[in-house]
């Protein structure tokens, strides 16, 4: 390419300007363990996952910072316990919008209302709102702390990727800069550079899926308004703006407002602020003073790559999927695949684990993608019926819904993130607890309290051996890893999510905080076969 | 399992009634209604594997 940098889009901050790197001057080429194209929300979660465990990690961004618009704006508990263990989860929840209820109308009929986590015990609600804008900027001050700690996370602002050579132990990249282009090598190159991802081009890979014949205009807007912090979701609304409609509350006065436009649209026209303040006036009254704060029109698509993992190159977040919005799948399910790939590479990078860990990875990610736009899929096809009598019965659900429980269940106003478990995977079991299926194999492990805190800060960045009302050893060194045991007395809602009628249980836990295995009581053999199958040994 | 004998008590009586149901409604209200009864009905079957026996029942019988 070698065409100039130029900003693709507005900064809403800078934080992390252009600085000339020895690497650009240097005789010989540079080669790191790990460069990270794109300084996105899931580019930097693997940078800090990475670095907090001791890897220097390069971050090429070709911008200087995060971008206006708030894109995603719904993020969930287990993006939130992910965060938390990067040192970041707490600034989001103290800054985000708590909410767990949605209701859903039809015309100008309430049809049902829902709770999405009408539970206590967890540190994390269901869901925060919180721009993207303000996610990032978190995980870029997270970043920063660790660095004064000791990390070695370097992010390089106006640092485009132009080329991509893949051998097979490392990758070439060519890299464009305000000074002129320069060459850096990695041993590992993590392509988090979002759904038109220019890697996945340059390697000549493919992004197959749907597109849905439809356009929703999303407009974030100002205002002090009292309406409560709840999802509502109109079909048909009697105010015609849309086809569908959503109001859902941002931080610092802003709502997020998504309208069904439909297919033939003229884009421009309808970007116009009178034709959006149009549609806006209509759904909120004349009365009402908002002031547009970002607007865009997208088109629902759905799309993966056959494979995330492509011998010294990895795809993670929208790079690797891409889903429909109303679920908050994307940013969500991305923050799922930085942890997921950051625990795989540590143990490469350490020499603990072969290159085939990350087949792991694909597997999982590639089930997680397939799921999320299943969901996804689901939902558009109830939003956006595609015939007259797929029209017909989405129509007659919703008829129904408002007099019958029992069509409440088939609304489909978007199926909200929750994270994948991945069953009947290799890498996990035995489960011969006969315990809650909430926490089987597979699953990432529920939240729940544990003395004046919770069972998930319990847990080590390594492997971990829980021992629930049975004794563990306090350390096993096995396959060359050291695995931490934790027994706990283990009573209350921690009992009903880990145990259910079991006296005592054994849990083999990941990095990630997904279960491994479990067992009823301590087997030493048995534990260090579970183990083997996790780093994919056997 | 999807019941393919006879099972309606009163076989008569419910075809009289559910084209009586239909009397004064256009095309489109037809639709909509006979969408409304096909899920009434699918939820008092519940199952999963038996509805989609009679969704093949359906399709294979036209």
């Amino acid at each position: 390419m070698n065409a100039p940098i130029r900003d693709r889009y507005p900064l809403a901050y800078t934080l992390y300007p252009y600085r000339k790197s020895a690497d650009q001057d240097g005789a010989a080429i540079a080669r790191h363990p790990v460069v990270i194209a794109g300084g996105g929300a899931i580019g930097l979660a693997t940078a800090l996952d990475l670095g907090l465990r001791g890897h220097p990690v390069v971050v090429l961004d070709d911008h200087e910072g995060v971008g206006t618009g708030s894109r995603a704006i719904c993020f969930s508990k287990r993006t939130l316990e992910i965060c938390h263990r990067l040192g970041a989860g707490q600034a989001m929840l103290d800054k985000g919008v708590v909410w767990q209820k949605g209701r859903v109308f039809h015309d100008r009929d309430e049809i049902f209302e829902f709770d999405l986590l009408p539970e206590d015990g967890h540190r994390y609600p269901a869901f925060i709102n919180l721009s993207q804008i303000h996610f990032e900027k978190f995980l870029h001050e997270a970043i920063e702390r660790a660095n004064a700690e000791g990390a070695q996370i370097e992010v390089r602002g106006k640092n485009r990727v132009d080329a991509v050579t893949a051998h097979d132990d490392h990758v070439t990249l060519e890299v464009m800069t305000p000074d002129g282009p320069y060459t850096i090598e990695a041993d590992w190159l993590i392509a988090c550079d979002g759904a038109r991802s220019p890697i996945r081009d340059m390697m000549g890979l493919g992004f197959e899926g749907r597109v849905f014949e439809d356009n929703f205009l999303i407009a974030d807007v100002k205002m002090t308004a009292d309406f409560p912090t709840e999802r509502w979701f109109w079909f048909e609304p009697w105010f015609k703006s849309g086809a569908s409609a959503l109001l859902h509350k941002q931080p610092d006065d802003i709502w997020r407002i998504d309208f069904q436009l439909g297919w033939d649209i003229d884009r421009d026209k309808e970007l116009k602020e009178e034709s959006i303040r149009a549609r806006v006036d209509a759904m909120l009254g004349p009365d009402v003073g908002y002031e547009l704060d970002w607007c865009s029109i997208y088109t629902f698509q759905c799309r993966r790559m056959e494979k995330f993992t492509h011998g010294r190159v990895l795809f993670a977040g929208d790079s690797a999927h891409q889903v429909s919005p109303f679920g908050a799948r994307g940013a969500n399910s991305g923050i799922q695949d930085a942890e997921n790939l950051a625990w795989r590479l540590d143990l490469v990078l350490r020499g603990r684990a072969a290159d085939t860990i990350m087949d792991g990875y694909d597997h999982e990610r590639v089930m997680a993608a397939d799921e999320n736009i299943l969901n996804s899929t689901r939902s558009t096809d109830f939003l956006t019926p595609k015939s007259a009598i797929s029209h017909t019965f989405r129509n007659a659900v919703l008829d129904l819904a408002s007099r019958f429980p029992f069509a409440r269940p088939m609304v489909n106003s978007g199926r909200l993130s929750v994270p994948c478990i991945y069953d009947d995977l290799p890498g996990f079991g035995p489960d011969v607890l006969g315990g809650p299926a909430r926490s089987r194999a597979g699953a990432p492990c529920p939240d729940a309290p544990l003395g004046d805190g919770f069972l998930l800060d319990d847990l080590g960045r390594g492997f971990t051996l829980l021992g629930l009302n049975t004794a563990v050893p306090a350390q096993i060194d096995c396959e060359g890893l050291t695995v931490e045991g934790r027994e706990i007395a283990a009573k209350g809602i921690l009992a009903e999510r880990y145990l259910g009628d079991a006296p005592t249980a054994v849990y083999l836990i990941r990095p990630d905080h997904h279960v491994v295995a479990r067992w009823p009581a301590y087997d030493a053999q048995a534990v260090a076969a579970a183990l083997r199958m996790a780093l994919g040994e056997s | 399992m999807l019941n393919v004998t006879p099972n309606l008590s009163n076989p008569d009586a419910f075809y009289e009634a559910l084209i009586r149901s239909h009397e004064g409604l256009s095309d489109a209200q037809s639709a909509a209604f006979n969408a409304r009864l096909i899920l009434i009905l699918a939820n008092q079957i519940g199952d999963l594997p038996t509805l989609l026996e009679a969704l093949e029942a359906a399709r294979t019988s036209g």
